[in-house]
C-alpha cells in the first residue's frame, strides 16, 4: 500500500516538474480551464438558453465535440492491436501515449455529455442500479456503459504496465493480454454505439444511414492516430523518450490507409444524396448548397472537405508522407477537416431542416465556445500529465526508491 | 426509498435547532437511520451537491421557518424515484410535498393530481382539415390551460397554413401574421401525436418518458436529465425543452394540475402535450378541443363504440402523417 501512495507521490512529482515551457503550458491550459468553469456556471445559472441550440437545433457543439472525442478515443486501439497482439515491436513505445490519449479522451467525451444535459443534478439518474437505467432499449445507456467501460480499461491497463515497472519488475503478460483484447473490441463498439445512437433515429433521415458506423471508424482511425503522431513529435523533441521516425511513418500509413477509406465513403454519401435526391436528401442539400438564403453551414463543409481531400492526397504521396514537414501540415488538415465534419457537418445538419421543414440555423455562443475550449483545455492537461509521468517510468528513469 | 423520519413537521424550528432534545436533530434525522444504497448513495451526492449550501439555510438561526421548510421539501424531491415506480403512497407524498412547495413559492394554493388511468380507455384524436381556419384559439388555450413558459412563447401546437394544391410541410407557413382563413390556404395542426410506438420513449436513457395505460405519453418532469435525446428522435416535432427557467405571471397560472400534466416546470427538462392529462382522466376534453370555434377537433376513447373518434374513423377516410416511419400515430387526420 505504501509502495501506491509513493507512486502516485512520485507521480504528482513528475507532472508537476518541468521546465519554463512545460509550465507556461499547463499554466495556458489551467486558464482556459477556469475560463470555461466561469462560462459553464453562467449556463447553470441561465440554463442552456445561454447556448446557441433552440428547440430546432436541440443539439450543437457540445454533442459534436463528443462525437469527435469518441472517435479519437477508440483510435487508441489502432495502436494497441499492433503492439500486443501481433507484437510489433515498433508501436510500443507508441501505445502508452495512445492510451493517454483516449483516458483524455474519455474524460473530454464524459465532460461534454454533462454540460450539454439541461438538469445535470438529476445525472445520478445514470447510474445502473441507483437510478433507472433504460437498458437496453436506448442507445445512450449504451454509451454510458461503454464509454466507462472503456474508461475503465484504459485506465487500468497502463497502471498496471507503468507500476510494475516502476516497481522494478516486468509486467505479467497473461496478466494484462486478456484486457488488451477486450479493449480492442471494446474500441470498435464504443464508436459504433456512438454512430447507432443517431442512426437508429428514423426521424432524422440524414443520419439514419448504414455507412455511418463504418463512416465514424474509418474517420476516427484517421483523426485518433493522426493527432498521436503528432503528440508523438512534441514529445520526442522535448523529451528524452526516442521514438524512431520509423514508428511514425507506420502510424502515418494507418491514417492513410484510413483517410482514404473515409473519403470513398463520404463519396458513396455523396452519390446516395445527390444522384437522386428525395425528400430525405434535404439536410445534405442544405448543408452543401443552403436552401435559400440560409447558407450558414456551406462555409464549414467546403472547407472540411477541402482540408479532406488534399490531406489525403498528400498523404497517398509516399514522397510528400515520407517528408515529415509535409506528411505533419495533413495530420493537421486531416484532423481539423473531420472535426468539422463531425460537427457542422453532422450533428447540426441532421435537424435542419426540422421535422416540418422549417430551417432554423445555429451558431454556437460565447458561453459554448468557452465551455468548448475549456474541456479542450482539460483534456490536454490531463494528457500532459499522464504523459510526464509515464515516460519517466518508461525509460526507467523513475523507480520506487526505498526510503532509509 | 423510505425516509423513517418523512414527515415535514418534525424538522426543528429556529428556537430550538440542535438544543433540545425532545425532537430529533439533524444527525439523528438524516445519519443515523438504517439506509439502503439508494440512501447510501442519496447521503453521498448530498453532500457534495447541496451540502454546503443546506447546511447554511436549514441550520442558520437567522434563516426562516419557511426558508428552512422549502429546503427541507426541495431536499426530498431531489431523492424522489421516477414516479412510474412510485407506489401509491409516494405519490400521495410527492403530491403533497409539491402542493405545499407550491404554497410557499406562490403564497395560494394548488391542486396537484396523481389520477391514475381508467380502465378501457385509451385516447385518440382527429383533426378535420376543412374545418380548421387557422384562427389559433387552440394554441392559445394550450398555453393557459398548460403553464407553458411565456418569456419563450412556448406552444405544443403549431398551425401549418398550406397553399391550395399540395400538403407540403416544406412550404407551409408555421409563423403568419395575417388575417385567416387566408384565401387560397388550408390549415393542419400538428402536435404530440401520442404514438402507439413512441420512438422519443425508446431513447430516453432514464425512462423518464413513458406511454400511459391509455395511450397518453407523457414525462416525469422530476426524472428527466434534460439530454434531449427524444427530441432528436421525434419526427413529429412534438417536444419542448425549457432552455431557461419558464415564468408564468402567478394570475395566469391554472391551479387545476395533474403531476404528470400541467404542473410547473423547471428549467432543463423536457415537456410536451399531454392531451391535458389533467382534464382528459376526468373525462373533459383537452382545451385545445373546447377551444376551437370551427369544430375542427375531435378527441374521444377509441375503445369506446360510440365515441365521436370512432364515429370519425369509420366513416372518414383518415389518414396520418409520416406512417413509413411506424410510430403509430393516435392522431389522424381527415376531410369533409
Amino acid at each position: 500500500m505504501s509502495i501506491i501512495i509513493q507512486f502516485v507521490k512520485d507521480g504528482i512529482k513528475s507532472a508537476s516538474s518541468g521546465n519554463k515551457t512545460y509550465h507556461l503550458w499547463m499554466g495556458s491550459l489551467t486558464l482556459l480551464m477556469i475560463l470555461g468553469a466561469y462560462a459553464y456556471s453562467v449556463q447553470l445559472k441561465e440554463g442552456l438558453t445561454v447556448t446557441g441550440m433552440s428547440d430546432n437545433v436541440s443539439w450543437g457543439l457540445y454533442i459534436s465535440n463528443f462525437t469527435f472525442l469518441v472517435g479519437v478515443a477508440a483510435a487508441a486501439v489502432m495502436l494497441v492491436l499492433p503492439t500486443y497482439i501481433l507484437k510489433d515491436i515498433d508501436f510500443s513505445k507508441a501505445v502508452l501515449i495512445g492510451e493517454g490519449l483516449a483516458v483524455s479522451a474519455l474524460v473530454m467525451c464524459l465532460a461534454f455529455v454533462t454540460v450539454d444535459l439541461g438538469n445535470p443534478a438529476k445525472a445520478w439518474h445514470l447510474i445502473p442500479f441507483i437510478g433507472l437505467f433504460n437498458w437496453p432499449n436506448s442507445m445512450l445507456s449504451w454509451d454510458v456503459l461503454v464509454l466507462n467501460g472503456y474508461l475503465f480499461i484504459n485506465l487500468t491497463i497502463p497502471f498496471y504496465i507503468l507500476y510494475t515497472k516502476y516497481i522494478g519488475k516486468k509486467p505479467n503478460e497473461k496478466l494484462y493480454f486478456p484486457g488488451v483484447l477486450i479493449s480492442v473490441f471494446w474500441a470498435i463498439g464504443i464508436h459504433l454505439v456512438t454512430a447507432f445512437l443517431y442512426a437508429g433515429l428514423p426521424a432524422r433521415p440524414f443520419w439514419n444511414s448504414a455507412l455511418l458506423g463504418p463512416r465514424f471508424l474509418a474517420s476516427a482511425f484517421a483523426a485518433g492516430p493522426a493527432l498521436i503522431i503528432l503528440a508523438l513529435e512534441v514529445i520526442r523533441k522535448y523529451s528524452e523518450y526516442k521514438i524512431e521516425t520509423k514508428t511514425i511513418r507506420k502510424i502515418s500509413l494507418v491514417v492513410t490507409v484510413a483517410a482514404q477509406i473515409n473519403l470513398i465513403m463520404l463519396f458513396s454519401e455523396l452519390f446516395k444524396e445527390f444522384y437522386a435526391p428525395t425528400h430525405h436528401s434535404s439536410s445534405a442539400i442544405y448543408l452543401f448548397f443552403g436552401i435559400g438564403d440560409k447558407t450558414a453551414l456551406m462555409p464549414w463543409i467546403y472547407t472540411s472537405l477541402a482540408l479532406n481531400i488534399v490531406a489525403t492526397i498528400i498523404l497517398t504521396v509516399h514522397l510528400l508522407r515520407n517528408d515529415l514537414r509535409w506528411m505533419n501540415l495533413a495530420l493537421i488538415m486531416l484532423f481539423v477537416a473531420i472535426w468539422i465534419d463531425k460537427g457542422m457537418g453532422l450533428i447540426i445538419p441532421g435537424f435542419i431542416p426540422g421535422s416540418y421543414g422549417d430551417i432554423v440555423e445555429y451558431f454556437p455562443s460565447w458561453v459554448e465556445v468557452f465551455v468548448t475550449l475549456g474541456i479542450w483545455a482539460m483534456g490536454f492537461f490531463i494528457f500532459s500529465a499522464l504523459i510526464k509521468i509515464g515516460i519517466p517510468i518508461e525509460i526507467g528513469k523513475l523507480r520506487f526508491q526505498k526510503k532509509d | 426509498m423510505k425516509h423513517p423520519n418523512k414527515s415535514i413537521n418534525k424538522e426543528c424550528s429556529p428556537d430550538s435547532c440542535g438544543c433540545q432534545n425532545d425532537k430529533p436533530d439533524g444527525f439523528e434525522q438524516k445519519l443515523n437511520k438504517p439506509i439502503n444504497r439508494r440512501g447510501m448513495f442519496q447521503q453521498l451526492t448530498a453532500s457534495l451537491l447541496t451540502g454546503a449550501g443546506l447546511v447554511n439555510s436549514s441550520c442558520s438561526v437567522t434563516a426562516t421557518d419557511d426558508k428552512r421548510e422549502k429546503k427541507q421539501l426541495e431536499w426530498e424531491e431531489y431523492f424522489k424515484g421516477n414516479y412510474r415506480l412510485m407506489s401509491d403512497n409516494e405519490k400521495q407524498d410527492t403530491v403533497k410535498r409539491l402542493e405545499r412547495l407550491y404554497e410557499l413559492n406562490n403564497g395560494n394554493h394548488a391542486s396537484i393530481s396523481s389520477e391514475q388511468p381508467s380502465e378501457n380507455v385509451l385516447f385518440g384524436y382527429a383533426f378535420n382539415i376543412s374545418k380548421c381556419q387557422g384562427y389559433m384559439d387552440c394554441v392559445n388555450a394550450c398555453v393557459q390551460e398548460n403553464n407553458q413558459d411565456r418569456n419563450s412563447q412556448m406552444q405544443y401546437i403549431r398551425i401549418h397554413e398550406h397553399q391550395n394544391g399540395q400538403i407540403n410541410f416544406d412550404l407551409a407557413d408555421d409563423d403568419f401574421y395575417h388575417e385567416v382563413p387566408a384565401a387560397g390556404h388550408f390549415y393542419i395542426g400538428t402536435q404530440c401525436f401520442h404514438c402507439e410506438n413512441p420512438p422519443c420513449v425508446e431513447v430516453c436513457p432514464v425512462k423518464a418518458t413513458w406511454k400511459e395505460k391509455d395511450g397518453i405519453v407523457v414525462i416525469d418532469y422530476d426524472w428527466c436529465i434534460g439530454c434531449r435525446y427524444c427530441m432528436a428522435a421525434c419526427p413529429y416535432d412534438g417536444r419542448r425543452f425549457n432552455w431557461a427557467t419558464p415564468e408564468i405571471p402567478t394570475e395566469e397560472i391554472n391551479k387545476d394540475q395533474h403531476y404528470l400534466g400541467n404542473r410547473l416546470r423547471k428549467k432543463g427538462v423536457m415537456e410536451k402535450c399531454t392531451f391535458c392529462i389533467q382534464r382528459s382522466r376526468k373525462g373533459n376534453n383537452p382545451a385545445c378541443v373546447d377551444a376551437c370555434p370551427t369544430g375542427a377537433r375531435i378527441f374521444g376513447n377509441l375503445l369506446d363504440p360510440n365515441s365521436e373518434i370512432r364515429w370519425v374513423l369509420d366513416n372518414k377516410k383518415v389518414f396520418r402523417l409520416k406512417e413509413d416511419l411506424g410510430t403509430e400515430p393516435k392522431f389522424w387526420y381527415f376531410m369533409d
